[in-house]
This record gives structure tokens, C-alpha cells and sequence, in this order.
């Protein structure tokens, strides 16, 4: 719990190293109340030599109520792997995962999830996408437009509520299924590269929309990426991970506060967080070759 | 002619679009170098008029057994025949094939089977229908429904196996049930490539329509060409031939609406 910074390798100054430490890590609306409690998860896959393929070896974290944590790894290392263990749509070889006290152990609407490729439904127009959780907890429809007309207008697409998503850029899909998850008021939203297809500039402004949205909402996150830049943009905390087998190296707390504008990624503190992740992952990278 | 805005390089660039003009204008031309090359063998004396009739003849032929009633009574036994083996047919292929395509233990059961009837020639199951099912409706009924189910159940089940995962993956997390997900994403995301399923097999129900009529058949456009076989009324013949295309195509464009109707976010 309240984990601090562990210290910064020798390119970053002691002094800078004791300000990160007594900087407050909790923003005044991070509860203690752990949300997510993943504690010493196994998975793995059966081969055709007959080997397993260890995808995650124990893997223990910890996401505070409210918090907005960021996992960060290379492509293959077992983000995706984690996110859908957390979500239930898969089963921990070993290990156990509880969201909000609850074990986990299958999907639920409790824990939302925007995944990386598109998964409007391509049938429904995009506020029958938001709608369609509501639907499934058969809610009323005044209760459902409600809901659905407050998410529509915070993603920015009051004009496209009739548009069919084959209509919309890609960022704006994914606008949408952020909408269609939170309209579901989850216990855990969780975020598979839910960018990684954008062009960068888009990218940057849904960075932006996602905070103002978070902020918001104050949802617990679990947003996953391979972006070094956008895991210091978005996270309280920044997880990094480890390939063959996928683990947590370690956790980074991210002390630049709120709101964060695009110009951040000039400041030091974010320089020297690059720094550290960088070296983290290169330093991962050579061990296995 | 419209031709004359589309460069060379135009016509021989694959997947190249063209105007609109020059498609309707190709598939007219078809049209009038058959109908103009059928006149024109006719009309000659090299095909004696026994065999090939001219289209004139065919016309007046529909004419006179319009008006005396037989020609609609005749299309009305085939178009029951056709249309009551497809539907049953399809009633049946679609939620089997859903499920085939949805649960694998479904696929594992069926698909080995499906997969040896649907190659057997359905000409060689007719004489069998007639032994267990008689010589009436039933069994012109049951040579459409065989020609056509087994097809529909392997086409619809490719159609709801290639529904995209992660859609399920997305209805799970939005909470939606393991059973439910067949009704609420499957199928609607299956909607546009089963009614593909469906233009395509009408087609080929229409094609099974003459050996469905081939024996013991009182009425039905394949019947009255048989009967026209043996009396050597070619016009008769080509009557019908024409007429089941025309059917067939007006079924077709039928589902080609649908498609577009129903599921417009497909195209
Ligand atoms: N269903 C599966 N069967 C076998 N191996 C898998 C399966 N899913 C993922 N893997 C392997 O597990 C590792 C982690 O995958 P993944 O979680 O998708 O990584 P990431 O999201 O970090 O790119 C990869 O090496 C991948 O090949
Ligand atoms: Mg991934």
C-alpha cells in the first residue's frame, strides 16, 4: 500500500530523489481503499512441444479506489493478458484477483473495458452503443436516456448520437466505447491500448479528454500501454513490466499534478521519470538476449 | 455512348470502378447480343424451329396459356414447392447454424455429417423420398429442403463463427450473459451475411425445382416441361426455362433489398 518511489538510478540527482519522496503521493481524492487486488497471479498457456509458456509468473499489484494506475511494458510482455485475467474474460493459472473485495471469477459489467481494436457494435448507432449495457441491467428508458445523453455530451459527441460507427474516425470510436463502459458505472474500468491505433495527435487529445473524463468520474483505471510518454501523462502510478516471463518490475509514482497539459512532457520531472522507465525496459530488454 | 468518359486504362484496371451508365449499359448489351442471337439462329434454317423455337413463338406461347390460366396455376404449384422447402429449410438452417457456429461442441457433432450428406446428389436421395414420403407436395417439398439445408447450415455456421471475438468480449463486460450474447450479438452481427446465405439458396432452390418435379409431379413449370418433352413443344420448354429465371431473379432482388433494408450498416 502507499508505495513510494523506489530510488532513481544514478542519472537523476539525489536531491531530485529526495524531492520526488516528499512530494504527497495521494491526491486529496485517492482513497486507501485497495479496488483492485491482484496478489501472485500465474497464467499459462499450453505449447505444442508440450511446455507451458508462462505468459504472467506471480504478479502481485495493488490499485488504490479512485486511482488512475498505469501498466507500461513491451508488446508481448502480458499487459493484455492481465487486463483480461482482471475483467474475468480468463482465468489465472495460479493466483487470485479481487475488484472491490470480490474475487473475481468471470466478466461482469462491474469491471468495464475499452479494448484496443474496435468493438462498437457496427448495428447499433452510437447511443444505442451506450445504451446497450443499460439495456442488459434493464433499467427504464428515461433512466437509460439520461444516462446516455450525460456520456454522449461528456465524450463530445452530442451531434454523432445517431451516426452509425462506421461513420466515425477511429478516435471517435473509441470515445464512444469509453462511453459505453462508463455509462455502466463499473467498480474498475480497465484499458487495453485503447489509443494505440491513433495517429499521434489524436492520441494526445484523447489523453486529454480520458483525464477530464477521470477526473469527472474519479473511476479506478487500469490503463495499459507500450507509450512511455502516455503512461507519465495519464497514471497516479506507473506499473512496469517485464517480459519472459511478464511481472512487475516496479512501481513509479507519478508526482506532477493536475490538470496535465500537453507542455508536461518538457518538464524534468517527466524527463526523469522517462529516464527511469526507459532504463527499466532496456535493462529487461538485454537480459534476455 | 456513354463509353466514351471511360479511358481504356479504366475498363483494364482491376477492382477499377466504373460509371454507373457503362454497368447498366454491359449488362443491356448481354442481354440483346442473346435475345438477338437466339432471334437470328431462329429465324435462319441452320437449328430446324422443332429445337429451337423463335422468341416470338416462346411469347405467344405465354400469351395464350396465360390467358386460358394454366401458365399461373402451373407457376403457383412451383412457386409453393420453392417457397415452402426454403422456408422450412431456413426456418430450420438458421438458429442450427447459429448455434453450430457459436458453440463448438454443436459444430463438433454436427459438421463431420453435414459435411458428407451436403456432397451426395440430391437426384440420387429422389426415389428414396418417393418410396418413404409418397408422390405429393411432401416430397417436391423435401428435394427443395434437401438441395438447400444442408448448404444453409454450413454457410450460416461460417457466418456466426467469423463474428469477431472481441464483440463478445466487449457484451461480456457490458453484462451480458453467456446465453444471451448468441441472441444479442451474434445474431444481429450474423444478420447481413445469413441473408447473403439466403439470395445465394434461393437461387439454388429454384435450380432443384425441375428434379423436384421430374416424377409424379400433376402440375409446376418443371412438370408441364417434361410433359412438353414428349409432346415436342419446344416453345413450351423454353417457356418455363424462362420463367423459373424470372422467378429466381425476383426472389434474388427480393433478398438484395432485404440486405439492404435490414442491415444497411453492413454495406
Ligand atoms: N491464447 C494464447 N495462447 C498462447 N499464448 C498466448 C495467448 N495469448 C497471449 N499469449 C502470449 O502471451 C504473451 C503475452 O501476451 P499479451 O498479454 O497479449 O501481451 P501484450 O498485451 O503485453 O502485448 C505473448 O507472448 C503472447 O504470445
Ligand atoms: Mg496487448
Amino acid at each position: 500500500m502507499g508505495q513510494l518511489a523506489e530510488p532513481l538510478p544514478s542519472t537523476v540527482s539525489d536531491e531530485q530523489q529526495k524531492q520526488d519522496n516528499t512530494t504527497p503521493i495521494k491526491e486529496a481524492t485517492t482513497s486507501e481503499k485497495i479496488q483492485l487486488h491482484i496478489d501472485e497471479v500465474t497464467l499459462k498457456f499450453p505449447t505444442s512441444t508440450g511446455t507451458d509458456f508462462t505468459a504472467l509468473d506471480k504478479v502481485s499489484m495493488e490499485v488504490r479506489e479512485n486511482e488512475f494506475a498505469v501498466i507500461v511494458g513491451p508488446s508481448g510482455c502480458g499487459k493484455s493478458s492481465l487486463l483480461y485475467l482482471t475483467a474475468g474474460l480468463n482465468s489465472p493459472t495460479d493466483g487470485e484477483i479481487k475488484v472491490a473485495g470480490k474475487v473475481v471469477d468471470g466478466p461482469s459489467a462491474e469491471r468495464g473495458m475499452v479494448f484496443q481494436g474496435y468493438t462498437l457494435f457496427p448495428w447499433l448507432s452510437v447511443s444505442e452503443n451506450i445504451e446497450f449495457g443499460l439495456k442488459q441491467k434493464k433499467m427504464p428508458a428515461p433512466e437509460r436516456k439520461k444516462i446516455v445523453q450525460k456520456y454522449l455530451k461528456e465524450v463530445g459527441l452530442e451531434n454523432f448520437a445517431d451516426r452509425n460507427p462506421k461513420q466515425l474516425s477511429g478516435g471517435m470510436k473509441q470515445r464512444v466505447a469509453i462511453a459505453r463502459s462508463l455509462a455502466n458505472d463499473p467498480e474498475i474500468l480497465l484499458m487495453d491500448e485503447p489509443f494505440g491505433a491513433l495517429d499521434s495527435q489524436t492520441r494526445m487529445q484523447m489523453q486529454q479528454l480520458l483525464l477530464q473524463v477521470w477526473e469527472h468520474s474519479k473511476k479506478t483505471v487500469v490503463f495499459v500501454t507500450h507509450d512511455i510518454d502516455e503512461a507519465i501523462m495519464l497514471g497516479d502510478r506507473v506499473f512496469v513490466m517485464g517480459a519472459r516471463p511478464g511481472r512487475i518490475q516496479k512501481v513509479l509514482d507519478v508526482n506532477i499534478p493536475h490538470p496535465r497539459t500537453l507542455d508536461m512532457v518538457m518538464e524534468p520531472d517527466f524527463i526523469s521519470l522517462k529516464r527511469e522507465i526507459l532504463s527499466l525496459l532496456h535493462d529487461d530488454l538485454s537480459e534476455m538476449h | 455512348m456513354s463509353s466514351k468518359q471511360v479511358s481504356f486504362k479504366q475498363l483494364t484496371s482491376p477492382q477499377e470502378e466504373l460509371p454507373k451508365k457503362v454497368v447498366l449499359g454491359a449488362g443491356t448489351l448481354s442481354w440483346i447480343v442473346l435475345l438477338s442471337s437466339w432471334f437470328l439462329l431462329s429465324a435462319s434454317d441452320l437449328v430446324p424451329t422443332m429445337f429451337l423455337p423463335s422468341p416470338m413463338d416462346v411469347l405467344s406461347t405465354g400469351v395464350r396459356l396465360a390467358e386460358n390460366g394454366t401458365l399461373f396455376e402451373h407457376m403457383w404449384a412451383s412457386i409453393q414447392v420453392v417457397l415452402i422447402g426454403f422456408i422450412v429449410s431456413s426456418m430450420l438452417s438458421i438458429p442450427l447454424g447459429m448455434l453450430m457456429g457459436s458453440f463448438k461442441i454443436v459444430q463438433a457433432v454436427l459438421e463431420p455429417l453435414v459435411n458428407f450428406i451436403r456432397y451426395l446428389p440430391v437426384t440420387s436421395f429422389v426415389p428414396l423420398f418417393i418410396l418413404w414420403i409418397g408422390i405429393g407436395i411432401e416430397q417436391r417439398v423435401t428435394v427443395i429442403f434437401f438441395g438447400v439445408f444442408f448448404q444453409q447450415l454450413v454457410m450460416i455456421s461460417d457466418v456466426s463463427r467469423g463474428v469477431s471475438k472481441d464483440l463478445l468480449h466487449a457484451a461480456y463486460t457490458l453484462g451480458t450473459s453467456r446465453s444471451k450474447v448468441v441472441t444479442q450479438v451474434i445474431a444481429p452481427a450474423s444478420l447481413p451475411g445469413i441473408l447473403d446465405t439466403l439470395r445465394v439458396t434461393i437461387g439454388w432452390a429454384w435450380t432443384y425445382l425441375v428434379v423436384a418435379e421430374l416424377v409424379a409431379a400433376t402440375s409446376g413449370l418443371g412438370y408441364i416441361s417434361l410433359k412438353a418433352m414428349r409432346g415436342f413443344q419446344v416453345d413450351v420448354i423454353f417457356l418455363a426455362i424462362v420463367i423459373i429465371g424470372l422467378l429466381g431473379l425476383l426472389t434474388d432482388q427480393f433478398f438484395r433489398v432485404l440486405r439492404a433494408r435490414l442491415s444497411a450498416w453492413a454495406n
